[in-house]
């Protein structure tokens, strides 16, 4: 397996490389073309130096990303620092804070309305289990329920630094992916055909009221 | 040496890069909050001394008496005192007393006070009635009573007759059942819903038979909130400026707002709930994550509720670094103000400068508290660790830094002429809307409505210090803005007096194992980052609580939205929200 | 001054040598094109490298720096990025005026593009209403951004539009305004022969001194909101609208806006600097003839370079500095300040240049 190299960190020094290089066992068990990798190495490549970021924060752990993008640790050393506004626009979502089960929803609208390749990290222990508020009434236990994740960053909040090693661990799972020849999205039914029915009489009525 | 619950505390939260499982980590969070318990232990004989209960108890300070009314009479008491200038009303409890047939019921405790002189009123009510609980509802004399009883018929079920607007407000409006009620069974019936959440137009009004409230005889009435022709943006949950998990509904005419409906609960995490099975020392652990740019008062004023409910003095060196404490934080919530403000106007530039300046104080909390944001320091009794050898060289060095740099901020931000234009008589709250609505903090003083807890209520060191309590008459955005900032000034000065003159003593009391707070309903409040942030304890005498609800800072600053924003653009809805420098979990608890 | 003729000339000849001429010039056409559309794109890179690095050293920090040496291939990954991601088809949309849109905008920006003097003898498009043919051309932009708002069916992006609409249309105005009172100055609207003027007689900033001055001044603040860039990004104002007029725009299409932001606002400073700075004219100083013979050594590609990023370097510095206005500000700024300013900044140039006052 040809290992993702991270500028200035050595692959070892990364934590759980076993799930990563599980990972990409999966990736790669029927074979790749040469010609077909590389071309991917070069998308990889762009792809994973050019994450960019929804704004996206329930709580505290939103304070601790906008520390992230400021100054001191300056989230725009690695080109991460065009955060959009619109999902459509974005390539990963930091969950960072609580997901209540008012938001779940809304959560899971923002994840479809983002547009493929995209990735998902949870920050903080809210977003990964619930953290502190796990027996509460009206928290979701871990994003993990409602969407995929692909990284999960612990911490009440996570140091900023722990923030950039949660991104470039992404990095890494972005630099094995495969982009020709297999196909480009995650989900199995990602227009939500049976979902888009259900949708389809909300909307109606939303937009009758 | 005992093992220091702050040391643990401080690895967990240096060791966060540590790819550790969550819940541990989570624990390790909670575990330093059940505090005291281990701070005592060796110091602790094996034999009790004298139990407290047996002694008569000297009256604690903060203990509200409040006076039983019948549903009917509260009308008319409140119509009394408001004459009398009780115009403040400063907190409103629901409650869930049981379901005895004699005692039980649900009920409201009210909190009035008299802005002029400081001078409160107390009282209670309740209703037998589970099924169909009915009180009297005083939003025609108080503005924000709007909120709070929208609030209580979410948690309890209680409807208020005289109310407008009976709507859920946490909730989902498809929600089953009363979750804050005792004997409800909220998670049997609430599964998490993927659907998307439905928000009614309509809403209903319970009018009064009788418009004195001599009896609680009602009709419902159905009324549209938005008609239909009306142009409704949903601004929320998901968006850059609303500083959290905010939504709004907004009805525009072109540019202007013509009314806003807010919805809240997007990061209700049930945390008054969460309070009632905890025990006392694990129910600080969430108040830090309430308002977390107030992290330190959160906790002080829960801290301080529980030790005057249990008549325990801290020593006078606790005092003195619970206020450079909170000072420390106040000026860290106001930076971030400033920039927050800054980036939603479009100032970029501006909002980096603050964070800069913000990185310096978080650097003096790592080093004393082991966090940088959710700090867990003060304990019941005390504070969780000493303050660091360097603590009081670092602040003394920050003071002067933060005087220089704070001119930066006029320079970039506060002077420039655009800025003046966009904030100057935008969202203008004069001083008795201010207080009708309960905005206290920054919001109120820019109207020169002195509330400043500090001054009102002195606790910790506050006696002991000179400051200013900072007031503007304009009450628009701009002297809001500049409160702020002048603040920051006033915090410095506090926090010069006191640094080098912090005395000796214990930094921790000596705590029973297992905390129990004698049975009471027991209030205090402390001047939080963004008002009088308020903790109302009940207790039976148990080992947590039967309920503490937490006076929010933000939640009146969302209710006020509405009545400042109309008529504006929706460009000064930034501008005000971001003036009125709210934060949403504090706001949905 | 090394001519830039010589060379299409020459090559023109070559080509009718061995082809008909019609074909010759087919072919030539299609170089051009191919040249317009590699340099924008090389100019929107280095553009959006220079914004990146530009604002983070007035932020305090460091910027790009992780890909490539000092970041500069960070800009190369953004576009392998926006290559790949997908773009998003949307319910209830008008799904043709939806696609159409962005090419709108980055058409109307190309073709702007091209009216810049590169060098001596290096117009792509230059005729004798040159000034009008910019003018009408470059609001042909506001067509696509109107009609993103419109057929996107989103309520943000509509209210975007309708904004960018009423603000440029408005500063609109203050640009021709400005560029009218130069013709003034200048006697012609071709531009090449505008930068042969500057470079025999000086730049019209000196050579109309006052009016000038103040009709740059004008034209750097309306060109400003003519690329709706902060103070004036309102259409796209993030706190409010979350991304405006292009909210609903993924993947390449919205790369299309994000490109045609950059190098709008590089047309814009390259016509200040067509327009008021010489263009490719280097810098003359009467009496000293060393010193002018040292500058004519400088090809004059360079020094329109030069003076067009410098431009953009004081746009650059006032987006990252200033607030946001508010969109009656922004209408109140032109209407009742900037218009009245430049018709007395008009009548005022006429009056000088008919008295013989401008140099």
């Amino acid at each position: 397996m040809k290992k993702p190299k991270i500028k200035s960190i050595p692959y070892e020094e990364f934590k759980d490389n076993e799930t990563f290089e599980q990972l990409v066992a999966e990736l790669n068990q029927n074979g790749t073309n040469v010609i077909v990798r590389s071309l991917d190495e070069l998308i990889d490549w762009g792809r994973s130096n050019s994450l960019w970021p929804l704004t996206f924060a329930t709580s505290c752990c939103g304070i601790e990303f906008m520390a992230v993008c400021a100054a001191r640790y300056d989230i725009a050393r690695f080109g991460f620092e065009v955060t959009r506004n619109s999902p459509r626009q974005a390539d990963v979502i930091l969950v960072s804070g609580t997901i209540t089960t008012k938001m779940a929803p809304v959560l899971k609208r923002l994840y479809d309305q983002m547009a493929d390749p995209k990735y998902v990290v949870a920050i903080g222990g809210c977003s990964i289990s619930g953290g502190p508020f796990k027996k509460s009434y009206h928290v979701v236990e871990g994003v993990d329920n409602i969407i995929p994740v692909n990284v999960y960053v612990p911490g009440c909040p996570p140091r900023p630094e722990s923030f950039l090693y949660g991104m470039m661990q992404l990095q890494r799972i972005v630099k094995v992916e495969n982009f020709f020849g297999t196909t480009n999205r995650k989900e199995r039914d990602p227009y939500g055909r049976e979902m888009d029915k259900a949708n389809e009489e909300l909307l109606n009525t939303a937009e009758e009221a | 040496m005992l093992p220091h619950p702050a040391l643990n505390h401080q690895l967990t939260n240096i060791m966060t890069m540590e790819t550790s499982n969550n819940n541990k980590h989570t624990e390790a969070q909670a575990q330093p909050a059940a505090a005291a318990k281990p701070a005592a232990p060796a110091a602790k004989p094996a034999v009790k001394p004298a139990p407290a209960p047996a002694a008569p108890l000297p009256p604690a300070e903060n203990e509200l008496k409040p006076v039983m009314l019948k549903p009917e009479e509260v009308y008319t008491h409140v119509a009394d005192l408001y004459e009398k200038g009780f115009t403040f009303l400063e907190c409103l409890t629901g409650m869930d007393w049981g379901t005895d047939a004699e005692t039980g019921g649900l009920g409201v405790i009210y909190q009035l006070e008299n802005p002029e002189n400081g001078e409160k009123a107390v009282f209670q009510t309740l209703t037998h009635d589970r099924e169909n609980p009915v009180l009297a509802s005083i939003t025609s004399f108080y503005d924000i009573a709007n909120i709070y009883e929208r609030e209580v018929y979410d948690f309890y079920g209680i409807r208020f007759v005289g109310h407008n607007d009976m709507r859920r407000i946490y909730l989902r409006e498809d929600w089953i059942g009363y979750p804050m009620r005792k004997d409800d069974e909220t998670e049997k019936f609430n599964p998490l819903r993927m659907t998307n959440e439905p928000l009614a137009d309509e809403t209903v009004g319970l009018k009064p038979a009788d418009e004195a409230m001599k009896t609680l005889a009602y009709s419902e009435q159905k009324h549209r909130i938005f008609q239909p022709e009306e142009y409704v943006v949903n601004i929320g949950p998901q968006h850059p400026s609303t500083h959290g998990v905010l939504h709004f509904r907004v009805s525009l005419e072109g540019e202007r707002i013509k009314k806003i409906d807010p919805v809240l609960g997007y990061i209700h995490r049930g945390v008054e709930k969460l309070n009632e099975q905890l025990t006392y020392p694990q129910t600080l652990a969430l108040t830090d994550r309430l308002d977390y740019l107030g992290a330190m008062q959160n906790r002080h004023a829960t801290c301080m509720v529980i030790e005057k409910a249990m008549r325990i003095n801290v020593s006078d060196r606790v005092k003195v670094i619970r206020t450079i404490m909170d000072e420390l934080q106040r000026i860290d919530s106001h930076i971030l103000f400033f920039s927050c403000l800054a980036q939603d106007l479009g100032a970029t530039t501006a909002f980096l400068y603050g964070f800069r300046d913000r990185e310096k104080i978080l650097d003096i909390f790592e080093e004393t508290c082991g966090g940088r944001l959710i700090l867990n320091y003060n304990t019941i009794g005390g504070v969780m660790a000493d303050i660091h050898p360097n603590f009081q060289k670092r602040v003394s060095e920050f003071i002067p830094y933060m005087r220089k740099n704070i001119k930066e901020y006029y320079d970039i931000f506060v002077n420039n002429v655009i800025f003046r234009n966009r904030a100057i008589g935008v969202g203008v709250l004069s001083k008795e809307e201010c207080i009708s609505f309960g905005c206290t903090g920054g919001t109120g003083r820019a109207a020169g409505w002195s509330n400043d807890v500090r001054k009102r209520m002195p606790y910790a060191a506050y006696d002991r210090v000179e400051f200013n309590e900072v007031l503007h008459t304009e009450g628009d955005s701009y002297a809001r803005t500049l409160v702020r900032l002048e603040e920051i000034m006033e915090s410095l000065n506090i926090i010069e007096q006191l640094i080098d003159n912090i005395p000796e003593g214990n930094f921790q009391e000596k705590m029973k194992p297992i905390i129990k707070v004698p049975e009471g309903i027991y209030y205090s409040a402390v001047e939080g980052s963004r008002g009088e942030f308020g903790a109302l304890l009940v207790s039976k005498g148990d080992k947590s609580p039967y309920r503490l609800h937490y006076r929010s800072t933000g939640l009146p600053l969302v209710a006020v939205m509405d009545h400042a924003c109309r008529n504006n653009m929706i460009a000064d809805l930034i501008t005000i929200g971001g003036t009125l420098d709210y934060v949403v979990p504090d706001i949905d608890r | 001054m090394f001519d830039f003729s010589k060379i299409s000339s020459w090559l023109h000849g070559f080509l009718t040598g061995y082809i008909p001429e019609w074909a010759a010039i087919l072919t030539e056409s299609v170089l051009v094109a191919l040249a317009i559309i590699t340099l924008y794109a090389v100019f929107a890179i280095v553009l959006i490298y220079m914004e990146r690095k530009i604002c983070a050293a007035f932020q305090c920090r460091l910027g790009p720096m992780r890909v490539g040496p000092w970041g500069t291939l960070q800009v190369f990954s953004d576009v392998f990025k926006m290559l790949t991601k997908e773009i998003i088809n949307l319910r209830k949309t008008d799904m043709f005026l939806h696609n159409l849109a962005p090419f709108l905008v980055v058409s109307a920006s190309m073709v702007t593009f091209a009216c810049l003097p590169w060098n001596k003898g290096a117009h792509m498009i230059d005729f004798n209403v040159g000034v009008f043919f910019f003018l009408a051309i470059s609001s042909v932009g506001v067509v696509g951004i109107l009609l993103a708002g419109w057929s996107s069916n989103n309520k943000y992006s509509l209210i975007g539009a309708m904004r960018s609409g009423a603000q440029i249309i408005s500063y609109e105005l203050s640009i021709g305004m400005t560029m009218l009172a130069m013709i003034c100055l200048t006697g012609t609207m071709s531009f090449s022969e505008i930068c042969e003027q500057q470079a025999v007689e000086g730049w019209n900033i000196f050579r109309g001194h006052v009016p000038a001055v103040l009709a740059f001044i004008i034209y750097l603040i309306a060109g400003n909101a003519e690329c709706n860039r902060g103070p004036f990004d309102l259409p796209e104002s993030e706190s409010e609208l979350t991304a405006g007029y292009h909210t609903e725009y993924s993947g390449m299409h919205f790369g299309y806006y994000y490109l045609a932001e950059y190098l709008n606002l590089f047309i814009c400073a390259g016509m200040a600097s067509t327009i008021f700075l010489g263009g490719w004219a280097p810098l003359h100083i009467a009496g000293l003839e060393g010193f002018n013979h040292i500058m004519d050594l400088i090809p004059g590609a360079v020094w329109f370079l030069g003076k067009a990023f410098f431009v953009v370097f004081l746009l650059m510095w006032l987006r990252w500095t200033f607030p946001r206005l508010r969109i009656d500000q922004i209408l109140s700024l032109e209407w009742k300040y900037l218009v009245p300013i430049t018709m007395f900044n008009l009548v005022l140039m006429a009056l000088l240049v008919s008295l013989g006052l401008t140099f």
